[in-house]
């Protein structure tokens, strides 16, 4: 067991608590760096699926998972940055820009999109952003000159000036760079006050309106970047992908991210890192295991679906944190063998809040 | 004329779209959650008004009650296996796991071998006829369609305003508290609730099959009902009927009149400039919350 002894208010803020923390995180990253020369390029290419993902993940992560607002329309922030990505580098223009051009873009169509979050809660939001997301997807399938609609679109790699990052492991690192710096931004702004601000929203906008934060703006705020980041993991998936047409934004895809976040754990970073490893490797596993299968369920379309959907289920249900709740349990149970209790991380019993006034 | 057929099958799609609609107000109502998988049990009922037909070999009328029955049923447990352990969990959970109900619901729809994958016409005895009243020509499927959803309502009308248990579900759904204090099983009539929403789910599908197919995606135009419902208000029955034909002949209307892809997302438009204008919707009661 650990113990650590507080000697200065620093130490609850600062990102590495313990020896621990360096260590593990430091693994990662070095085995994270050195993957291009240990493994095969199939696996390079799922790897950085994972990464694009994980980015989409922290910007639903902080929406969903530390505002408390929920968007069934994200693919639409997506499709938003992946286009922009794509026209802006098909013109030539060099990475660095165009990508900061597909982040802000998105971010300003998300400041747009959360002016409904002002006047409107809980499921109205919901369809506010489900009605954004089916007019975006129609209005990229037909604003054909410039997004090529139905026919799609394809896209070059990422330059700067006559220097292209064409290669997989080329692209990986720009992805790992990329990640890693969203990452560490949004770590940064939850032990910042406006991250607090946010969590506050989250657990109750009356209190945190009463203590003078300024709902409007930071509700705005959060849509914002989490559009950004979305419209950076859209310019990243363009670039990955490489032909963009409307239908892989759809309301499909926008379920998948908010099943990524919820399944990977909302209220924790590390969930949208464990739902992009999900989203990315469940498919794999889906078809190894076909075989397996009767014809009729192996062979079926809905097979995935159907696996997506028992997995929801039984995570809701069993354990509301996701993967990484699940991840707590198992590390606590280690840290204190042999003393872990069952009731330790029971399910507090929680009241909706109603809407109902009587 | 032309506007006036453009409005009839414009009324006849809406009425589709308040059926499902009416089956997410139903659900709110009684436990103030949101099912995604509405659109998803009315695929499946009609599927099983298909197989009991081609499988069983049930004539039309016997199929309907069987699915509808069936359906009604399988609302039931559903809310008592999954929906009910979770109630009182943020709203977001119960959204999620609606949403994975119906995901399995279409992935399992599709695992039936020959059948699942395919798309088929649901053979109704009334198929193909047409009324002429002057120059209006209306086929049978849209006014079938129409009395039935006014038949239905009025029998939802009756059962809510006059019926005991009708009378019950309005006062669980006012106040939960105070239902419990009164005897009134309230946990058993959410049940009840789900199981009345996916019957009315089953209907809608089997209204809607020989309108278009039987498929397993065509539960995605639940999609098009949520604007139905916020449009209508949230929390009122007139309204989910009312957003429906709204919706509808918003659709049918600018399908017709305005350039191509507005009619996909005309629906969408209609319910953001409402959220932007009347967040309560056209019946909805304005709600404040007191501190």
């Amino acid at each position: 067991m650990r113990f650590i002894f507080k000697t200065d208010y620093d130490q609850d803020i600062r990102l590495a608590k313990h020896g621990g923390h360096v260590f593990w995180y430091g693994l990662l990253c070095a085995s994270l760096v050195v993957a291009p020369w240990a493994l095969p390029e199939y696996w390079l290419a799922q790897l950085t699926f994972v990464l694009i993902y994980a980015i989409v993940g922290l910007g639903l992560m902080l929406l969903a998972g530390f505002t408390g607002l929920f968007s069934l329309g994200h693919a639409a922030f997506l499709g938003v940055g992946a286009y922009t990505e794509a026209v802006l580098t098909n013109a030539g223009w060099p990475f660095p820009v165009s990508i900061a051009c597909a982040g802000l873009l998105s971010a300003a169509v998300g400041m747009v999109v959360g002016l409904p979050a002002l006047r409107v809660k809980g499921i109205y939001l919901g369809m506010a952003t489900l009605a954004f997301g089916f007019i975006v997807e129609e209005g990229l399938a037909r604003w054909e000159h410039v997004t090529g609609g139905n026919a799609g679109l394809s896209v070059n790699p990422p330059a700067i000036g006559g220097w292209a990052i064409d290669s997989t492991e080329g692209f990986y690192f720009l992805c790992l760079v990329l990640c890693v710096g969203a990452t560490l931004a949004i770590v940064n702004l939850l032990r910042a006050p406006t991250g607090r601000a946010f969590v506050a929203i989250r657990d109750s906008e009356i209190s945190a309106q009463s203590m003078g934060i300024h709902l409007a703006r930071y509700k705005t705020l959060s849509f914002a970047l989490s559009a950004a980041l979305a419209g950076i993991g859209g310019a990243l998936y363009a670039h990955k992908i490489q032909f963009l047409s409307p239908d892989q934004f759809s309301i499909v895809q926008s379920i998948d991210l908010l099943l990524m976040v919820v399944i990977g754990g909302l209220g924790s970073i590390h969930g949208a890192f464990l739902g992009a490893i999900f989203l990315i490797v469940m498919p794999q596993l889906i078809s190894l295991g076909k075989d397996f299968l009767p014809e009729a369920i192996g062979q079926s379309t809905g097979l995935q679906g159907t696996v997506y959907g028992a997995v929801l289920i039984a995570f809701v249900l069993f354990e509301p944190m996701g993967l990484y709740g699940r991840w707590l349990k198992v590390r606590t149970w280690f840290q204190l063998f042999p003393f872990y209790r069952k009731g330790m991380f029971k399910r507090q019993k929680s009241f909706q809040k109603s809407d109902r006034l009587k | 004329m032309q506007l006036l057929q453009l409005l009839i099958s414009g009324v006849a799609q809406g009425c589709i779209y308040g059926l499902i609609a009416l089956g997410f107000v139903l659900i709110y109502k009684a436990t103030e959650t949101v099912s995604f998988a509405q659109g998803d049990l009315m695929m499946v009922g009609a599927f099983g008004g298909l197989l009991t037909m081609t499988l069983l070999g049930f004539p039309f009328w016997l199929a309907v009650i069987a699915s509808v029955v069936g359906m009604g049923l399988f609302g039931v447990v559903v809310e008592r296996l999954v929906i009910r352990p979770i109630l009182g969990q943020p709203a977001f959970s119960i959204v999620m796991l609606t949403i994975g109900v119906g995901y399995v619901l279409r992935g399992v729809i599709t695992m039936i071998p020959n059948i699942g994958t395919d798309t088929h016409t649901l053979a109704v005895p009334y198929a193909g006829e047409v009324v002429r009243l002057g120059a209006l020509v209306l086929s049978a499927e849209q006014l079938v369609v129409i009395g039935v959803t006014a038949l239905l309502c009025g029998g939802l009308f009756a059962m809510f305003k006059y019926s005991k248990l009708g009378i019950a579900m309005q006062a669980a759904s006012q106040n939960q508290l105070a239902a419990y204090y009164m005897g009134i099983p309230v946990q058993r009539l959410n049940g009840l609730v789900w199981g009345l929403a996916a019957g009315v789910a089953a209907i809608a599908g089997l209204l809607l099959a020989p309108i278009t197919f039987v498929h397993a995606n065509m539960g995605f135009i639940g999609l098009k009902a949520f604007p139905a419902a916020v449009v209508g208000g949230f929390g009122s029955l007139p309204g989910a009927i009312v957003g429906g034909l709204v919706i509808g002949i918003v659709e049918a209307v600018s399908g017709f009149y305005l350039p191509e892809g507005f009619k996909d997302i005309a629906p969408y438009i209609v319910v953001l400039l409402m959220l932007v204008l009347k967040p309560n919707g056209l019946f909805g009661e304005k709600l404040r919350k007191k501190v």
